[in-house]
């Protein structure tokens, strides 16, 4: 049986996780914990998987596994993704899936992206 | 399985719309490679092993070659639509259309040697060499898979491999169990892969 854990939300407000790019078109708020490429890596690839297990997502992103923890938690922290634990027989398994708000964040973040190469045409 | 690229630990600077332009790169690969987990529906395997099994049933009770090969074609069409269907569904479910790059990936590596299987059909119907088509499209439609398979998630390629294992053993067995080998093929090893990857991978 597997245990879900409801991804959990800091203790910090919503914005304190975005920063406001300096000098850039209409001074956009990137979000920090997509923006760092590994996490980015594991959205990205949850985005288009209705869940994945930690072993596809090492193998897929080439990570270790201390490194993916890491990154994963943080994300889970954020409260866009959700991980759930359990067995596959004896064997311990944890998969992961994009939350809702997760999603949210990875779309506005491709918004952010693209305004900002449309700003720079723009100018 | 091909792990995305590292991320550069200390990147030169850049423009703010060339890092953002980089970023997009970055997502769309990682949404292209990760795509390939899902580029197979398990349940549509699921439901194409049903027919199959359906087809072999009908074959097996059919009085001429030609009437044999005849429900054979037509279960080809069905589990087609089937496949098509099933993948179409879960890309359209999944807001994938990034995966359009695994998915060409993909269908390039499994379509020729299932042209080579429908090829081989017909010398071979027409030699009368009929017996020998169920370990023809065993085997071509184990190497599609296999191949296929290679851009998709661990348990297809595996699949491709059972297929043909059992298409060798075809080779090898009197003409009559000609239909229970492709029951068993067709119909067993696409229920039970269908089954294993719609439960581990989601659909």
């Amino acid at each position: 049986m597997a245990r879900h854990t409801s991804a959990r939300r800091t203790d910090a407000p919503a914005n304190a996780a975005t920063e406001v790019v300096a000098g850039s078109p209409g001074a956009l708020a990137l979000d920090r914990v997509i923006h760092e490429r590994t996490r980015l890596a594991i959205v990205s690839a949850l985005a288009v998987n209705d869940e994945l297990s930690f072993n596809d997502l090492k193998h897929l992103l080439d990570l270790t596994d201390g490194n993916l923890s890491v990154h994963a938690r943080k994300l889970e922290e954020a409260g866009y993704v959700a991980c759930a634990k359990g067995f596959e027989g004896r064997i311990p398994r944890t998969l992961y899936r994009l939350t809702a708000e997760g999603r949210r964040a990875l779309e506005a973040y491709l918004g952010h992206m693209e305004a900002l190469i449309r700003a720079t045409r723009a100018g | 399985m091909q792990p995305l690229r590292r991320p550069d630990p200390d990147p030169p600077p850049t423009a703010l719309h060339e890092h953002a332009a980089e970023q997009l790169a970055f997502i769309r690969d990682a949404m292209e490679r990760a795509g390939t987990f899902t580029a197979v529906p398990g349940w549509g395997a699921v439901a194409m092993g049903g027919s199959a099994l359906v087809a072999s049933a009908a074959a097996a009770l059919q009085p001429s070659r030609a009437q044999w090969l005849a429900i054979w074609v037509l279960e080809l069409g069905v589990a087609v639509g089937i496949g098509v269907t099933a993948m179409l569904r879960k890309l359209r479910a999944e807001r994938s259309l990034q995966a359009r790059k695994p998915l060409r990936r993909f269908l390039l590596a499994f379509l020729p040697p299932i042209w080579v299987g429908a090829l081989l059909t017909v010398p071979l119907y027409r030699s009368d060499r009929a017996e020998l088509l169920p370990a023809a499209w065993l085997l071509s439609y184990g190497a599609a898979v296999v191949s296929g398979g290679a851009f998709s998630v661990r348990p297809v390629p595996a699949m491709g491999l059972a297929f043909m294992a059992l298409g060798t053993v075809a080779l090898a067995a009197a003409p009559a169990a000609g239909d229970l080998l492709l029951a068993i093929g067709f119909g067993g090893i696409h229920i039970v892969g269908g089954w294993f990857v719609a439960r581990r991978y989601g659909g």
